[in-house]
């Protein structure tokens, strides 16, 4: 297939720069003609030997850039280590970041959490006004539901299994009622498995964070070293970002910052060669917790999703101990997240979701698709871009504020 | 596997098309399916009731047309509506008689600004100004090292001082007056539009800068927050445009339609991928046409005559004119196609191409598969592959790190091609009607500029 495909583009871009622009629709006829070439390309294709995939070495970290990521401009591997054990927080001088001030996580969350607009404030007020459930405020719920990225189909799961209930007379027209089932729905949805992050005896523990770009992964681990090292864990940060200008920089100030030791690799070195070396440090040193980044990539990259796939093979590798792969969604996400999810988890089943940037306007409701279809609980909830604004995920308090409606207030 | 926006319409016209006549209900149900396609496709919920309203009065006033079936009409509404909820019109730049242009973007966190900044330097750079990049987001950390590692890669100037924000705005400006750049464009730090604290700090950058034009730069994958986000940033900052990025994933970007209907200003720009030239002007019919399946082959011939050596192209011309097109042509062609961009990308803008085709993965990797074959070749055997025998299969195999299979392959297909392109059949009919037409294509390409 790739050769019809470089063939009919490269007649393309020869006539187009040659001024033949017009000759478009003529040229349609002749991919038309070609399209049935390329499916039987396709099919021959698939069983061609050579593919990519087999030639990937599970050996060594580094010598099959070629095969993986196009994106990677130079093959060193040179690698650079410091240990920011003693190394002062002032070092981090350049940041205007404001810390916010210490405190426990539940009451702290709930106030950090946006409250405006939860999904049940107008199927309330018109359920408040008739007593009873009628098609409005079937057609509120759906609607704010859709509003929240809850998405089609888990809307319509919890419609019905809500109808049903009515049915059943399980459900009256009480508001409260209605304020509880829902949230006992939604918290249920969402219980797919442990929230609680993963960790082994002794050392070499690898958390692997993934994403698509621009969702805060390198902050979140930022926020994940904070709370793990003053936990008293001892952790190694590695800069798996090999790609994104900058990128090492940006998680070295978080290393410094929180007092963890912090492993990167040349710019566009292989990452899956930082994260060996990261490991082996980590081992070496006895260190409780390796937290590694990567690069973001947007997930209908073969390239790219192959690269990580090999990051992933890498820090599983005994010494290291992986324990977790944790998917970061903005939750500013559409449907796109759902497929976000699908990908990432067929490519490095992923453990468990980190919901970022909850204090805006969205809802995040992605979330609740991601539990329903895939099965993959959300683990930790982003709230700001402070230290200590990442919290463990606490089901019943995210839907309640889902929906906008906490007890004490119905 | 999974339904893109584009491919739901097209099961609807499919759906649409085997139909002669339409009840009202047919009607409703193909409305019900639209509605639902681009709830999925993240439109904004009141952008969608909006649409299916506007589009369910003009079928029920439908006129019966005489070259139209009612499907076709259809079809037909639905695609004016997206054109002109996307737009209709699109934004140019008009540059400041008193130099520089100033640019300001701003946006949410991770929504790509600071990669944007570079790339619209770039943009600028090639229609011959001297854009200064101004990095005034100083919360992130490491955002200003990005600008500049990015602007140096782009051969950009880049400005910035760790102060605070609206300083290093105000003091990037006098650096460009005084350096004499045409174009400033200030990144900013991401921030949420409900945090007043920063939102009235971006107001404070935009009044000390006095932007010429304000984009909102955001992500292809926002669900319906995208209509939230808009109209916080148009009230605070009067937005002129929108930057749409990440236009190369997956997303059914229906954020796009939500955005322009909210805040009533055009997509400037969209950016399709990781490099600093992956960023392209944005054509609403264009996107709408996207949508309805019918491939984006403006767009892709824009690109090419931006970035296809023209001299090579007119060589290669000649040569699958006169049936010698060799596998030296060949590969040259394949360098003109990566400077395109991944092919992935390239194939999605075709029309026509099934959907197994622009789903499947496609990927470079094979390219520079077939690119170390031919390499691996000697200058005769380029001109002349039918020479290469046994000992020089497995030759070129060694020498290329791939299996004698590949190379038979690259060969087989090759030959397959150069059959192709000397039947008349194919490239007779392309060149001839390009031929007809090229008087007249080159009138109507100049009225379009």
């Amino acid at each position: 297939m790739i050769y019809v495909l470089v063939a009919v583009i490269a007649v393309l871009l020869i006539l187009i720069s040659v001024g033949f622009t017009s000759s478009f629709k003529s040229g349609k006829k002749t991919l038309s003609r070609r399209k049935t070439s390329s499916k039987e390309e396709l099919s021959s294709s698939e069983h061609s030997p050579g593919k990519k995939v087999n030639k990937l070495s599970e050996e060594s970290p580094s010598e099959s850039d070629q095969a993986i990521g196009k994106r990677l401009p130079g093959q060193e591997t040179k690698t650079e280590i410091s240990d920011n054990a003693d190394v002062a927080e002032e070092v981090f001088a350049g940041s205007q970041e404001s810390t916010p001030a210490v405190a426990t996580g539940r009451v702290n969350l709930r106030d950090r959490l946006s409250k405006t607009g939860g999904i049940l404030s107008s199927p309330l007020a018109t359920l408040r006004g008739k007593g009873r459930i009628d098609q409005q405020v079937y057609d509120q719920l759906e609607e704010a539901m859709i509003l929240a990225d809850v998405g089609i189909p888990t809307t319509a799961k919890l419609l019905d299994s809500m109808r049903n209930a009515v049915k059943e007379k399980k459900l009256s027209g009480d508001a409260s009622e209605l304020a509880n089932y829902l949230k006992d729905e939604i918290a249920a949805v969402l219980d797919v498995g442990d929230t609680e992050l993963s960790m082994e005896e002794g050392p070499g523990n690898v958390w692997l964070l993934v994403g698509v770009n621009g969702v805060g992964k390198t902050t979140t681990i930022g926020k994940l070293a904070h709370s793990e090292t003053r936990s008293g864990k001892k952790v190694v940060l590695a800069a798996g970002d090999t790609f994104r200008a900058a990128a090492a920089d940006q998680l070295e100030l978080w290393a410094k910052k929180t007092g963890a030791d912090f492993i990167k690799g040349a710019s566009g070195a292989d990452p899956s060669s930082v994260i060996f070396d990261a490991v082996r440090h980590g081992v070496a040193q006895e260190a409780d917790l390796i937290i590694a980044d990567s690069a973001g990539r947007l997930h209908n990259k073969a390239n790219l999703m192959e690269e990580l796939k090999k990051v992933r093979r890498v820090a599983a590798r005994p010494p290291g101990k992986l324990t977790e792969v944790l998917l970061v969604i903005d939750a500013t996400t559409g449907q796109n997240g759902l497929i976000q999810a699908r990908l990432f988890t067929e490519a490095v089943q992923v453990t468990g979701i980190v919901l970022t940037k909850l204090d805006g306007t969205a809802k995040g409701g992605i979330v609740l698709a991601i539990a329903s279809e895939l099965n993959i609980p959300i683990k930790l909830v982003g709230v700001g871009e402070g230290v200590e604004d990442l919290f463990p995920l606490d089901r019943e308090e995210f839907a309640e504020t889902l929906i906008g409606v906490s007890q004490d207030n119905v | 596997m999974f339904e893109n926006l584009t491919d739901r319409f097209e099961g609807i016209v499919k759906k649409i098309k085997s139909k002669g006549r339409l009840s009202e209900e047919d009607i409703d149900s193909i409305l019900r399916d639209i509605r639902i396609a681009l709830l999925e496709a993240d439109v904004a919920l009141s952008v969608v009731q909006d649409f299916i309203t506007n589009v369910k009065q003009r079928c029920l006033s439908m006129e019966l047309s005489k070259s139209l079936t009612p499907a076709q009409q259809i079809i037909k509404y639905v695609n004016e509506e997206l054109t002109a909820i996307l737009g209709g019109e699109q934004l140019r730049i008009s540059y400041a008689p008193k130099p520089p242009t100033v640019i300001l973007l701003a946006g949410l966190q991770g929504s790509g600004k600071t990669t944007t900044v570079a790339k619209l330097g770039r943009w600028f750079k090639q229609q011959g100004r001297h854009p200064l990049l101004v990095g005034a987001d100083l919360a992130r950390p490491a955002a200003v090292e990005q600008l500049r590692i990015l602007g140096s890669e782009a051969g950009l100037a880049v400005f910035s001082e760790p102060t605070d924000p609206v300083s290093v705005a105000r003091r990037g400006l006098e650096e460009a007056l005084r350096v004499g750049r045409d174009v400033v464009i200030v990144d900013t730090a991401g921030r949420l539009s409900i945090d007043q604290v920063l939102m009235e700090e971006v107001r404070r950058v935009s009044v000390a800068v006095q932007p010429h034009y304000t984009f909102l730069v955001i992500d292809a994958m926002t669900g319906q927050d995208a209509v939230n986000t808009a109209k916080a940033f148009h009230e605070t900052l009067e937005l002129d445009g929108i930057i749409l990025t990440k236009v190369d994933g997956d997303a059914r970007g229906g954020a796009a339609l939500s955005v322009k209907q909210v805040a009533g200003k055009p997509i400037a720009f969209v950016t399709t991928g990781e490099k600093i030239n992956e960023i392209e002007t944005f054509y609403p019919e264009r996107m709408a046409s996207r949508i309805l399946g019918m491939g984006d082959v403006l767009s892709l011939i824009e690109k090419a005559e931006a970035e296809v050596d023209k001299q090579l192209s007119a060589k290669a011309m000649d040569r699958l004119k006169s049936g010698r097109f060799t596998l030296d042509d060949f590969y040259d062609q394949i360098q003109q196609m990566k400077k395109m961009g991944p092919l992935q990308s390239l194939v999605s803008m075709l029309p026509g191409m099934p959907k197994e085709v622009r789903n499947a993965n496609i990927d470079d990797a094979d390219i520079t598969r077939i690119e170390a074959i031919i390499t691996s070749m000697t200058v005769g055997e380029r001109e002349e592959p039918q020479i290469i025998n046994g000992s020089r299969r497995s030759r070129i195999a060694k020498g290329s790190g791939t299996s004698v299979t590949d190379v038979n392959n690259l060969l087989k297909q090759f030959a397959e091609m150069q059959k192709l392109f000397k039947s008349s059949g194919v490239m007779g009919q392309l060149m001839n009607s390009s031929s007809r037409k090229a008087k007249k294509k080159s009138k109507s390409g100049k009225s379009k500029r």
